[in-house]
């Protein structure tokens, strides 16, 4: 599959670097650099009506009222103007900050029908991953290469490697697409898939909704990987259906036609290949600062007395010196001072849905944020009464955007607190400086928000 | 882009694996218009405290506040894709970076920013970085067209690059430059395309 989408895409070759042609590319406030860049050579925008831009990274998540005017800090209000300009002056649609479509990038594309299958899409942040859960080629770029798709729809490229991670086996209660990606992670390394383009496959991702299947895609970065993608079916063809830019009518079957050549051949080779049996996974926590930091909530804080070389153990104490753990503790054990439930990994509806089933069962006994990952999401969620169960259990229900995740919007952990967090990235002061991550599932988070620790979710809610 | 040929210069070891771009720019940072004030943001939040003192980290200690190379650790410069991480090593002096791996984007981003990712063997790398430590300010020489690095006790280690990216450097080329000679390619691809895949240019929304 991989091969098929980039052989597709190929313009030019120039002594085995090849010039890609890019679909689709999402920009968000932070590719400022890249408008500057851009004007800075005298560029034109050279496809605009393929580049699609998003407030998100810097939106606030409450007091939403009055728009970018209601943004106190003058710094991040004139990152969310900045946008809005530099988009009208070269004619690029913007999902601004007042769109009833509003949220994250690797949210909204999908939900509007713009992310598709075959497609090449590059996006200027690295969980552009995302997108290839629709059997899309799509990863993420800096400013200067986002500056030259804008400037010539093309991108220039060394093939990667390919990874096949075949998945089978159905998870038990309680284990979600987090926990798989974050048990793959565990398995194969932060790096395990630098310079590889993965292909998730089996039983268990075939099972999995396209909610599901994002989250996995999304943490492929996490994992090294240039990006992550899965065979479009049954499943993607009828998630796509109908939405805004959607192929309609008889566009559609010439669309279904196209992907449905799509996936792998049976003969399809791969460069390494990797099998994980779901049936064995738990629900997992990280309990460092890289997510290949992870294991089961059933574990303890690994001792770097116990690591296999002294070099691994000095990385291993590093780690627990900034979380502040002692080697042996039992992982739910672990207090927490706050609960993030967002991010582009874990908020869209059914993740909402899965820490509502959890929220219901108690009330939060820590400050708990729940933050969809677009308004589309809120809205939904708003129907289906989710936001009540949320607020009934003490939880805050927020407005759309990156948030806690990237903590750049004002959202932020106080040094030394500790959060557990359906984001996608446990780094030292991620979540603002002196913050402690723990990363962890939308059901894991909503019910380390109920006892206040880390907790294993499959008996809180037998008890409930 | 500023051309890279040689350096030799002092040689900074960082010795943990998955230094991620965070570090090397915490996010608040990305919001800086591309500067000299790069040079405090680098690994900002390890190097000072929340009132702007100094902490205690290797780029703070003398002889390293003048490296123009660190050697590190595998999978360096993962995570985030911004590329605030390559303006800061740039702006502090940083020309090269030698370590086992990379994060792929944030090497992609170094080599548009006249920035040289020299991928090296982790024992050697591991050799390197013992030669570091025990004698601080010891200097490292890369000559990227020999493809060598010759380290502090002497000796030369060949690395791969790919010979585009080695050109692009040596030169200082930008792609956009380089790209706009395929215009006429680029439009006939998107005719046939757009005429395989028409529903992708309907309006939507």
């Amino acid at each position: 599959m991989f091969d098929k989408i980039w052989h597709r895409h190929v313009v030019a070759e120039e002594a085995g670097e090849l010039l890609l042609y890019v679909d689709r590319a999402l920009i968000h406030e932070g590719s400022s650099h890249a408008f500057v860049a851009l004007a800075a050579q005298g560029q034109a925008v050279f496809r605009p009506r393929q580049i699609f831009a998003f407030n998100d990274h810097y939106v606030p998540t409450s007091g939403r009222d009055r728009g970018s005017a209601g943004i106190a800090n003058p710094e991040i209000r004139n990152m969310v103007l900045k946008l809005a300009s530099n988009t009208a002056r070269h004619g690029i649609a913007l999902f601004g900050i007042d769109d009833p479509r509003q949220g994250i990038l690797h949210i909204v594309p999908p939900e509007q029908g713009i992310t598709q299958p075959g497609l090449f899409i590059v996006g200027a942040d690295s969980h552009t991953s995302t997108h290839g859960a629709f059997g899309c080629l799509a990863f993420g770029v800096g400013a200067s290469e986002m500056m030259h798709v804008m400037a010539t729809q093309t991108i220039w490229q060394r093939k990667p490697n390919t990874m096949r991670i075949k998945v089978d086996g159905a998870p038990g209660f309680g284990v979600t697409a987090k926990d798989v990606i974050l048990a793959i992670i565990a398995r194969i390394g932060a790096g395990g898939a630098t310079g590889h383009a993965i292909e998730y496959t089996g039983s268990t991702i075939a099972a999995m909704s396209m909610e599901a299947r994002m989250t996995v895609c999304n943490m492929s970065i996490e994992a090294g990987g240039r990006a992550g993608m899965i065979a479009p079916d049954e499943t993607t063809f009828a998630y796509i259906a109908n939405r805004p830019f959607a192929p309609q009518g008889t566009a559609w079957d010439d669309a279904l036609a196209v992907w449905r050549g799509l996936p792998s051949d049976a003969a399809a080779t791969f460069d390494k290949v990797v099998e994980i049996d779901a049936a064995q996974l738990s629900p997992m926590v990280t309990w460092g600062t890289s997510p290949e930091h992870a294991l089961p909530i059933t574990g303890q804080v690994p001792d770097p007395r116990d690591a296999p070389d002294a070099t691994q153990g000095a990385e291993i104490a590093a780690a627990l010196d900034y979380m502040a753990l002692k080697p042996g503790t039992p992982l739910s054990d672990i207090a927490v001072d706050r609960v993030f439930i967002g991010s582009c990994t874990n908020s869209r509806i059914e993740d909402l849905r899965a820490a509502a089933a959890v929220a219901k069962l108690g009330r939060a006994k820590v400050t708990a944020w729940v933050v969809p990952g677009s308004r589309t999401v809120q809205r939904q969620a708003e129907q289906e009464g989710l936001d009540q169960i949320f607020k009934a259990a003490g939880f805050e229900w927020r407005d759309p955007g990156c948030s806690l995740c990237t903590a750049i919007n004002g959202d932020q952990l106080r040094p030394g607190e500790r959060c557990a967090s359906t984001s996608n990235r446990n780094f030292r002061g991620r979540q603002g400086t002196g913050g402690r991550t723990h990363l962890v599932s939308p059901a894991m988070a909503a019910a380390a928000a109920l006892t206040g620790h880390l907790t294993d979710v499959r008996e809180l809610a037998q008890k409930g | 882009m500023q051309p890279f040929t040689t350096i030799s210069a002092i040689a900074a070891p960082i010795d943990e694996p998955n230094v991620d771009t965070n570090q090397l720019c915490p996010t608040r940072f990305n919001k800086v218009p591309r500067g000299p004030k790069y040079a405090e943001v680098l690994f900002h939040d390890r190097r000072f405290t929340a009132d702007g003192a100094e902490k205690e980290f290797l780029l703070n200690a003398e002889p390293f506040r003048s490296a123009g190379i660190l050697v590190a650790d595998r999978n360096f410069g993962c995570g985030s894709s911004r590329e605030s991480a390559v303006y800061a090593l740039y702006e502090f002096g940083i020309r090269c970076v030698i370590a086992p791996s990379f994060g792929d984007i944030f090497a992609n981003n170094c080599g548009k920013n006249g920035l040289l990712p020299v991928v090296l063997p982790d024992a050697v790398t591991a050799s390197i970085r013992a030669q570091l430590r025990a004698r601080p300010g010891a200097t490292i020489a890369v000559d990227l067209q020999e493809q060598t690095v010759t380290d502090a006790a002497g000796e030369v280690h060949h690395f791969e690059i790919h010979p585009v990216r080695k050109k692009c450097l040596l030169e200082g080329l930008d792609d956009v430059a380089r790209t706009r000679q395929y215009r006429a390619q680029i439009e006939a691809f998107e005719a046939a395309y757009r005429t395989e895949r028409p529903w992708l240019y309907a309006s939507g929304g």
